[in-house]
């Protein structure tokens, strides 16, 4: 089998047992990369030398003994929106082109700190806002089972790259589905934890009541992997949590004896689709048959969390990203001769159109006179969503729905009408309004032989239940074994 | 009430980005079928309902007030489009 096509698990056994080489390893996917992204644009930066330095340093580690874990020696992506040290971040902003930040984000600190070999940073939608990947100032990222299809967003880069295998497994962000619905797009495995599990130091903010980082990989099994490296509190972000990190792969079992399902009729609903909806459901059965019990629930808010969403992270972001201001860092217009203009100009020329979209919504909501109508109103929603899930949690472990009602659509499908697009996220956005861990997990493909994702939500703190039932399903199924063409 | 082009002319000015006349008239266009969609949330009686600013119960966490090595000037001015020594350079704001 070719290098690249590992697992993280499988390539940390090889490595750990001196099998494998982390400069070979790490040069055959340099080399797919390079032959291969073209096609894709899954990278915005590609960090060649960089990355074999990191695997020959991980390579010395190994030989003198000194193992790491898991992700020693590993070649990972990471979505270009976590700052690194000496290297370009530019979260798919013409405004930050050439940023090269001073410090590193806190999850690259530790994913250094676990050996790990960055090979580069994913494209995704400007500041993380779309999902589709269109929105990239670089281009949009395309999907790797069709090529005139996204791989979704705002995480597309993360997740082309990882079912394409230029990388062994991402670190994504996900603010209302970026993580979970491409990953469900592209066919691999995408994990959003808890709100505060993950330090968001570092991580450029679009709206920070609702950001939280975490894995795209082959299999769930690397997810938790991933997550075991990422999680934790951290003084430098006030609102990670000091709980305990448990082993994550210690909850993985292959049964689910005494596991409650819970399945949301509300997610069900028009709009999804056909193929969608069978998949999933024959998803359902497979989790009963391993040991589960199965109930219908009613999450009754459902419907209005894509508008309490579209008032508040809007509203957030507005708030984040009036740093931009052409002053201390990122892009100036040439030219402005006076103070008005220089913020004026280089924002107009800066911040694409579903940026500014953002900003003008976030702005007005905020605005006087509007304020208790909007912002105040949907953060009062987002309590009622909240309670949803608390009182289904009374009931169930665990919930499981479709990722995303649709299978990736045509590249330019829904550029034109922004509202269309937002749509795509009404599956993935409750989570995030209540703070809840989610993962996305392939159940299975379309006729038109477009992967199918499978979400499951947990408590709070609780991203072992969703692991494990993700890896008891994924291990009765075999979806992660077949790669797309390129 | 629909989002007039003078509202999202004023909102542009709050919100520090320069628009064209072509460009107020899209956006007012889509945030006004945006906005239009979002108001389905005033359907819902909220009166007896607490908002929730944050997930989490949260607090200020406190620390030491010890001094921490932090970015030196060399660091912080690194990334500025135009320097004047050690300054952020913008042009002049001030009248004579």
């Amino acid at each position: 089998m070719e290098l690249p096509y590992l697992t993280i698990s499988e390539a940390a056994n090889l490595i750990k047992k001196k099998e494998l080489s982390p400069l070979e390893l790490t040069n055959a996917v340099l080399n797919r990369v390079e032959e291969q992204d073209g096609k894709l644009n899954s990278y915005i930066t590609v960090l060649k030398d960089r990355a074999i330095a990191q695997a020959e340093e991980a390579e010395k580690r190994v030989a003198s003994g000194n193992y790491l874990g898991p992700l020693h020696g590993v070649p990972i992506g990471l979505k270009d929106i976590f700052v690194m040290k000496g290297s370009q971040t530019t979260c798919g902003s013409k405004i930050l082109e050439g940023f090269v930040s001073p410090y590193n984000a806190t999850v690259v600190e530790k994913l250094l700190g676990a050996g790990a070999v960055i090979v580069g940073k994913n494209n995704m939608d400007e500041f993380a806002m779309g999902s589709s990947n269109e929105n990239s100032y670089f281009g949009p990222a395309k999907n790797p089972w069709d090529t005139d299809r996204v791989p979704g967003g705002s995480s597309g880069g993360a997740a082309a790259a990882v079912g394409a295998s230029l990388c062994l497994g991402s670190v994504g962000t996900d603010t209302g589905g970026s993580i979970r619905q491409p990953a469900s797009f592209c066919g691999v495995v995408g994990m959003k934890p808890t709100y505060g599990r993950v330090s968001r130091y570092g991580m450029v903010a679009f709206a920070s009541s609702l950001d939280q980082a975490g894995p795209l990989t082959k299999t769930v099994e690397d997810a938790a992997i991933i997550l075991g490296a990422i999680a934790g509190v951290d003084p430098n972000d006030s609102t990670s949590v000091n709980a305990p990190v448990p082993d994550y792969t210690a909850s993985l079992t292959d049964d689910l004896k005494g596991v409650r399902v819970g399945v949301p009729k509300e997610y069900f609903i028009e709009g999804v689709d056909a193929e969608v909806d069978s998949a999933v459901r024959k998803a359902i059965e497979l989790i009963e048959d391993l040991g589960a019990s199965v109930e219908e629930i009613s999450l009754q808010y459902t419907e209005y969390a894509v508008s309490a969403y579209y008032i508040i992270a809007p509203s957030e972001a507005s708030s984040n990203l009036a740093r931009f201001d052409g002053v201390r860092y990122g892009f100036r217009e040439e030219g402005a001769k006076t103070m008005h203009d220089v913020y004026f100009h280089s924002r107009a020329a800066g911040f694409g159109d579903e940026v500014k979209r953002r900003i003008m919504i976030g702005t007005y909501a905020l605005s006087s006179g509007y304020y208790e109508a909007y912002y105040l109103k949907a953060q009062r929603v987002r309590t009622l969503i909240k309670r949803d899930f608390e009182e289904a949690f009374k009931k169930v472990d665990v919930i499981v729905t479709p990722t995303s009602p649709e299978t990736a659509f045509k590249i330019g499908e829904k550029a034109s009408d922004p509202l269309t697009m937002y749509l795509s996220d009404i599956l993935t956005i409750p989570c995030n309004l209540a703070g809840l861990p989610g993962i996305s997990v392939p159940c299975g493909f379309s006729s038109a032989g477009l992967p199918i994702g499978l979400q499951v939500l947990g408590r709070p703190f609780d991203e072992e239940s969703i692991l494990r039932v993700a890896h008891a399903y994924e291990c009765r199924t075999n979806w992660n074994e077949r790669h797309p063409e390129l | 009430m629909k989002i007039t082009k003078d509202d999202v002319k004023h909102v542009a000015e709050l919100a520090r980005i320069r628009f064209s006349d072509e460009e107020l008239l899209k956006f007012t266009e889509q945030l006004g079928n945006i906005l239009e969609y979002i108001e389905k949330i005033s359907e819902l009686d909220t009166k007896d309902v607490e908002p929730t600013y944050h997930v989490l119960d949260i607090s200020t966490p406190q620390r030491e007030d010890a001094v921490k090595p932090l970015l030196g000037s060399e660091e912080a001015l690194e990334n500025a489009p135009y320097r004047e020594e050690d300054y952020f350079a913008v042009p002049k704001f001030i009248e004579d």
